[in-house]
């Protein structure tokens, strides 16, 4: 980068460094899973069961391998290894071959010479199913027949805290459902597969979370791990989904089975079906306080589905349960947490992991008590937040930052919008010019969230970075996967910081270095980040012992602090640290069609620092407008099973015409000990309390109860019996 | 003949003549999503992009007669709203503004959806369609022509060629209620078109039935209830709005519901008339 | 492929002012997969094949479109143009500069059909009927086609912000 003939100082910590993928993503020029090639390349292809459950009869692949061009049909009895994975239980089948627990559960998969006859040649396949009547109620699931020889209950925990049968002075009671949800990434799930010489295989995959991808893989395919050499592709967002497996296993099958490279990319359909799903939840709670509003006792059952397999139900049930009350001094509470199997769609990761539903409910409950006390429902948050050592339900005392009082302040003292200009496209119903000016209420809502961040209950998700310094250039290497949450950015921002270098180089991320974890729960700065911190300043000393060395390299394997698991009471250390957000949205109603329009949504975040602001920014916009999302259009729908809207048309996503401005009142920095450079995760914060805050808002304008999210309009207009 | 992308009118119609399983592509919105999709197996193509005669519009004596052909871009440009301000409205309403640059009316009547955006209009109005075959061509009334769910009385080797509406004077509403404020599939619709010289009202009814509808009882209502002198609603608008959804036959999906899309269409149908008689 | 009832048109596509002759495709391949798959122009993105995203934008006759709904045998001749025709690495356009910039790109899928679809937009300026230099409200609806997952769309809208005062 030159100015003026002088070399210019490359950005360092806290500055807006730009990104070094940007260039060429903006030329187009940027590979993605989905743009690689090789060679007499063939064309995987997916084959998937249309029913939620059924018995499989037959599969005869003979009509598929009969057409011209078609090198491979391969099923369940061509899994070399193990025939099931999970992150958490492998109790997922590579291929269904008795039994099918989802309405687009792979049966077979296909490679042939054009992605064209792949289709055909899945459409040839001839699968005789004894249909089944699927178990799709998540409240009968615990008690109902078993549809996995596991069982149908991943996870019952209950949290006891103080004294549960504490009575408050006031209770308010309610239930809450929040719709399926689904990550939406724009870049379908893609990979490439080359076989190897030595009978391993090469895999380019669009990933989150690259070593486990490995792991998994190598074990179905019956292979030592060192003979899947894995690299991260060009990965088109990921919001969760892609913390699991799904075509990985598929490709390489067909490649090793082939010996030729092999590419698989879903469609749009596929993957909606092919990825895990934010759980829906049915949440009830009573809330417990005294007149002056001190919260006493927290209650709750949740439940959530979580689909035919258990992939991350464990740990999206442990956070739900966990921050169920919310970021309050609670001193005691009962929660009765459940995740149990069903015929719906596997449900797992997505950004909030399992705080975003309760949140909702818990916020509900909040505006719930502050009307019951007639109280400003923010007075009454206030009131009540968590400080640095207080207890959380859990029982863990909070020892980092706890900015709870500063988030909400910031959010609540930040201006409001003015009133709408007038235009018709700015109103409810947008485009269908179906509001009138006077046919709009306005309404303000708030809410208040909290998450852990990294991997709880005693797992240790390390991270592992490789940093090389030579000719005044650093290379690191870290197998972090870039997702599009800027990590490469980040990455060189702390090696010209520590190493005090201008040029960064981020090789690429593949297995041949160590694990560094999954891009999720907002751990790649502390974790991905603490490790590239880590190997440089390693450098560094070598740079001070040896001042004259060709070049230097160190390799730093970053651990956060050790958690403790969940005790038969749910109390314990469980977590590393944790991230508060407060949002203000402000919606437009129409009331009488339940049209809404979100005009504003105005947010305070604990960050402990921001390293970059222009890329915090870009997350707490995105991450907000996934809450925007889940508030108020996007759900999966899924009747008996049956997924109705696995496309674009359908299952709606906001557009710029949705998507309101984002107001960020305040970053609150308050360095997170222990966290490397003070800074704390800020991916999940802004999903998490923004969909409530909508809801509040939408509460706020139309007097309806809004006890499940998305809202629907039908909703709207008659549960609140608003019908002119 | 594999691909064909004729000129002109009498080409394509010869292509498809001689091709009897050619698929007709125009604006490709509609059928490339079923062809990507595998969901339709295609041989051969007859491509009317270029087919001089499917394009753009004019207006003589009273009436508008709009080339098959136009897309969505071209009803919302200012000179055609000017004309038919409905149709301009429900144009801007489809899809994205990439589908609105290659979609074309004719497609929209072909598809015959019942959420057709610019359909309701084009019912409101009686629009007449020519269709033209290689040995023939008649005219055909839309409600004639919309015989059920994306089915219509285009027959072997015909083509729309042109849709004929009569230019009306009064003021026109377009309304569309869907879950999102773009690129959304109709909920409900309803087009309100003001015929002061006939004092009449003409209203069509959107994804609240098996094809588009007319607002019948609802616009009969509109004769005696609205003061043709002074051009305001005198009537009592809750008669109006039960007539509306005496009009519509809507049913639950997974996009919504019956009972909302009653509500709905009565709901936006007031409105309209309330905006074309302020 | 060899299939009998998949005519392979042999046909010429003119894409970036370069000639494309296109062979033993089969017939119902879109333009989107033509350009991918076998022209290596994969700058258009394949996100839904159904028109509802943008990522695949790109100009037909300087008509912005879908390459995903334009069956590619249907544009032979006529003027295509990508997002690899917009600038380069030693050279980006204004609004890709602008992208770069603002911050608007996170994992970039969404990134090419925007680029043609703000350079669009900004092509067109001139004829939209809104005098202010950046009308936030048209622009938004100019973009409703392009969806976004990681941006939430407040840096992109600012890209074009940038753009047109960078354009004037």
């Amino acid at each position: 980068m030159t100015a003026g003939g002088l070399k210019t100082r490359s950005p360092r910590l806290g500055e807006s460094a730009p990104r070094p993928d940007g260039i060429p993503k903006v030329l187009g020029e940027f590979a993605f899973g989905n743009d690689l090639w090789a060679d007499g390349m063939l064309w995987g292809k997916t084959l998937r069961a249309p029913h939620p459950s059924a018995r499989i009869v037959s599969v005869d692949i003979g009509p598929a391998l009969a057409i011209d061009g078609v090198a491979a049909v391969l099923t369940a009895a061509d899994v070399a290894g193990k025939k099931t994975y999970g992150l958490e239980t492998p109790d997922q089948p590579v291929f269904a071959s008795e039994v099918v627990r989802y309405m687009g559960e792979p049966i077979a998969v296909v490679a042939a010479d054009h992605p064209e006859t792949a289709r055909r040649a899945v459409a040839a396949i001839e699968v005789v199913y004894e249909l089944t009547t699927p178990l799709v109620d998540a409240d009968l699931a615990a008690e109902g027949t078993p549809i996995h020889p596991d069982g149908n209950v991943f996870r019952h925990l209950v949290i006891r805290h103080g004294d549960p049968t504490v009575q408050g002075e006031v209770i308010v009671e309610g239930t809450y459902e929040v719709g399926m949800q689904d990550q939406a990434f724009m870049g379908p799930e893609s990979g490439l597969a080359i076989p190897d010489d030595d009978g391993g295989v090469e895999l380019f995959i669009s990933t989150q979370f690259l070593h486990v991808d490995r792991d998994q893989t190598a074990a179905c395919l019956g292979l030592a791990p060192e003979k899947v050499r894995a690299t991260v592709a060009g990965t088109g967002g990921a919001f969760g989904g892609r913390e699991d497996i799904c075509l990985q296993v598929h490709v390489c099958m067909l490649a090793l089975h082939t010996g030729r490279p092999v590419k698989m990319l879903y469609s749009r359909e596929e993957s909606f079906l092919g990825h895990v799903h934010r759980h829906p939840a049915k949440l009830w709670y009573r809330h417990h306080a005294k007149r002056d509003g001190t919260l006493v006792n927290v209650e709750a059952k949740l439940v959530f589905d979580g689909g035919a397999y258990a992939s991350t139900s464990s740990a999206v049930l442990a956070n739900a349960s966990c921050f169920a009350g919310g970021p309050y001094l609670i001193p005691n509470a009962f929660i009765d947490g459940w995740a149990v199997r069903t015929n719906n769609p596997p449900c797992g990761a997505m950004r909030g992991f399992g705080a975003v539903q309760t949140c909702f409910a818990h916020e509900a409950q909040m505006d719930k008590l502050a009307a019951a006390l007639g109280m400003d429902a923010v007075e009454l948050r206030l009131r009540n937040v968590l400080k640095t050592g207080d207890a959380i339900l859990t029982g863990q005392v909070l020892t980092g930052a706890v900015p709870v009082e500063e988030v909400i302040r910031a959010c609540v003292e930040s201006p409001l919008p003015p009133k709408a200009t007038g235009a018709m496209l700015e109103r409810p119903g947008g485009a269908g010019r179906t509001a009138d000016a006077h046919h709009v209420r306005r309404g303000v809502g708030f809410a208040v969230g909290f998450k852990n961040l990294m991997f709880s209950e005693g797992f240790d998700d390390y991270s592992t970075a490789r940093v090389r310094l030579q000719d005044g250039v650093a290379t690191v290497h870290c197998a972090c996967a870039e997702v599009g949450q800027g990590f490469v950015t980040l990455v060189q921002q702390i090696a010209r910081e520590v190493l005090n270098v201008d040029d960064v180089i981020v090789a690429p991320a593949d297995t041949s270095v160590g694990s560094a974890g999954s891009t999720s729960a907002s751990r790649q700065t502390w974790m991905s980040g603490g490790a590239v911190e880590g190997a440089c300043r390693m450098v560094s000393e070598q740079m001070e012992r040896n001042p004259g060395a060709s070049y230097y390299e160190a390799t730093f394997e970053h651990h956060h602090a050790p958690t403790e698991q969940l005790d038969e009471n749910g109390q314990g250390n469980a977590h590393v640290s944790f991230a508060f957000v407060a949002h203000r949205a402000v919606v437009d109603v129409d009331v009488e069609l339940g049209l809404v329009k979100v005009i504003e949504v105005a947010t305070a975040q604990d960050v402990g620092r921001v390293l970059n602001p222009l890329q915090a920014l870009g997350q707490i916009e995105g991450g907000i407008a996934q809450g925007v999302g889940l508030a108020v259009m996007e759900e999966m729908l899924v009747i008996d099973g049956v997924v109705r809207n696995a496309n674009f048309t359908d299952y709606l996503i906001p557009t710029t015409l949705d998507m309101p401005n984002v107001l960020v009142a305040s970053l609150i920095e308050q360095p997170e000990p222990g966290a490397p450079f003070g800074a704390k995760g800020i991916g999940e914060p802004p999903t998490i309390s923004s969909t409530a805050a909508v809801a509040a808002a939408i509460r706020d304008a139309t007097g309806a109860p809004v006890i499940r999210v998305p809202v629907r309009p039908e909703h709207l207009v008659f549960a609140a019996d608003l019908v002119s | 003949m594999i691909a064909a992308a004729p000129l002109s009118l009498a080409d394509a119609l010869r292509a498809i003549a001689d091709d009897p399983f050619a698929t007709v592509i125009a604006g490709g919105t509609d059928l490339m999503v079923q062809i990507n999709a595998g969901r339709r197996p295609v041989t051969s193509l007859v491509s009317l992009r270029n087919v001089a005669e499917l394009k753009g519009w004019s207006t003589e004596s009273g009436n508008l007669r709009i080339g098959a052909g136009c897309s969505y871009s071209e009803l919302e440009r200012p000179d055609f709203a000017a004309i038919m301000p409905a149709l301009a409205q429900a144009a801007r309403t489809v899809g994205s503004p990439q589908i609105r640059n290659a979609g074309t009316i004719g497609g929209n009547l072909a598809t015959a959806s019942p959420a057709g955006d610019t359909l309701p209009v084009l019912v409101a109005l009686d629009a007449q369609l020519e269709i033209a075959s290689s040995s023939a061509t008649r005219s055909i009334a839309i409600s004639d022509f919309l015989v059920g769910p994306k089915q219509t009385d285009l027959r072997q080797g015909e083509l729309i060629v042109a849709i004929s509406v009569p230019v009306l004077r009064g003021a026109q509403e377009f309304l569309k209620v869907g879950t999102r404020n773009a690129m959304v599939i109709s909920v409900a619709s309803v087009a309100v078109l003001a015929d002061l010289d006939a004092q009449g009202v003409r209203i069509g009814l959107g994804t609240v039935g098996p094809t588009v509808l007319r607002g019948a009882r609802a616009e009969a209502w509109t004769r005696s209830n609205i003061d043709w002198d002074s051009n305001r609603v005198v009537g009592n608008l809750d008669e109006f709005v039960a007539l509306v959804r005496s009009d519509s036959h809507p049913i639950d999906d997974h996009r919504s519901t019956k009972r909302y899309r009653s509500h709905a269409i009565g709901i936006c149908a007031r409105r309209a008339l309330q905006r074309v008689f302020p | 492929m060899t299939d009998s009832y998949s005519p392979h048109p042999a046909y010429r596509l003119m894409v970036n002012g370069e000639p494309h002759d296109v062979s033993d495709a089969w017939i119902g391949e879109s333009l989107l997969h033509v350009l991918r798959e076998r022209l290596e122009l994969p700058g258009a993105k394949s996100a839904c094949e159904q028109g509802e995203c943008g990522s695949c934008s790109v100009l037909v006759d300087g008509v912005l479109v879908c390459a995903c709904l334009v069956a590619a045998v249907t544009v032979a001749d006529a003027d295509i143009r990508t997002v690899e025709s917009c600038g380069s690495s030693q050279s980006l356009s204004v609004v890709q500069q602008a992208f770069v910039d603002a911050g608007a790109v996170q994992c970039g899928f969404c990134t090419p059909g925007l680029i043609m679809a703000v350079q669009d937009l900004i092509d067109r300026g001139i004829q939209l009927p809104h005098a202010s230099p950046f009308d936030e409200l048209a622009t938004r609806e100019a973009l409703s086609g392009n969806l976004c997952r990681c941006t939430g769309y407040g840096r992109v809208l600012d890209a074009v912000a940038r753009a047109v005062e960078a354009s004037r």
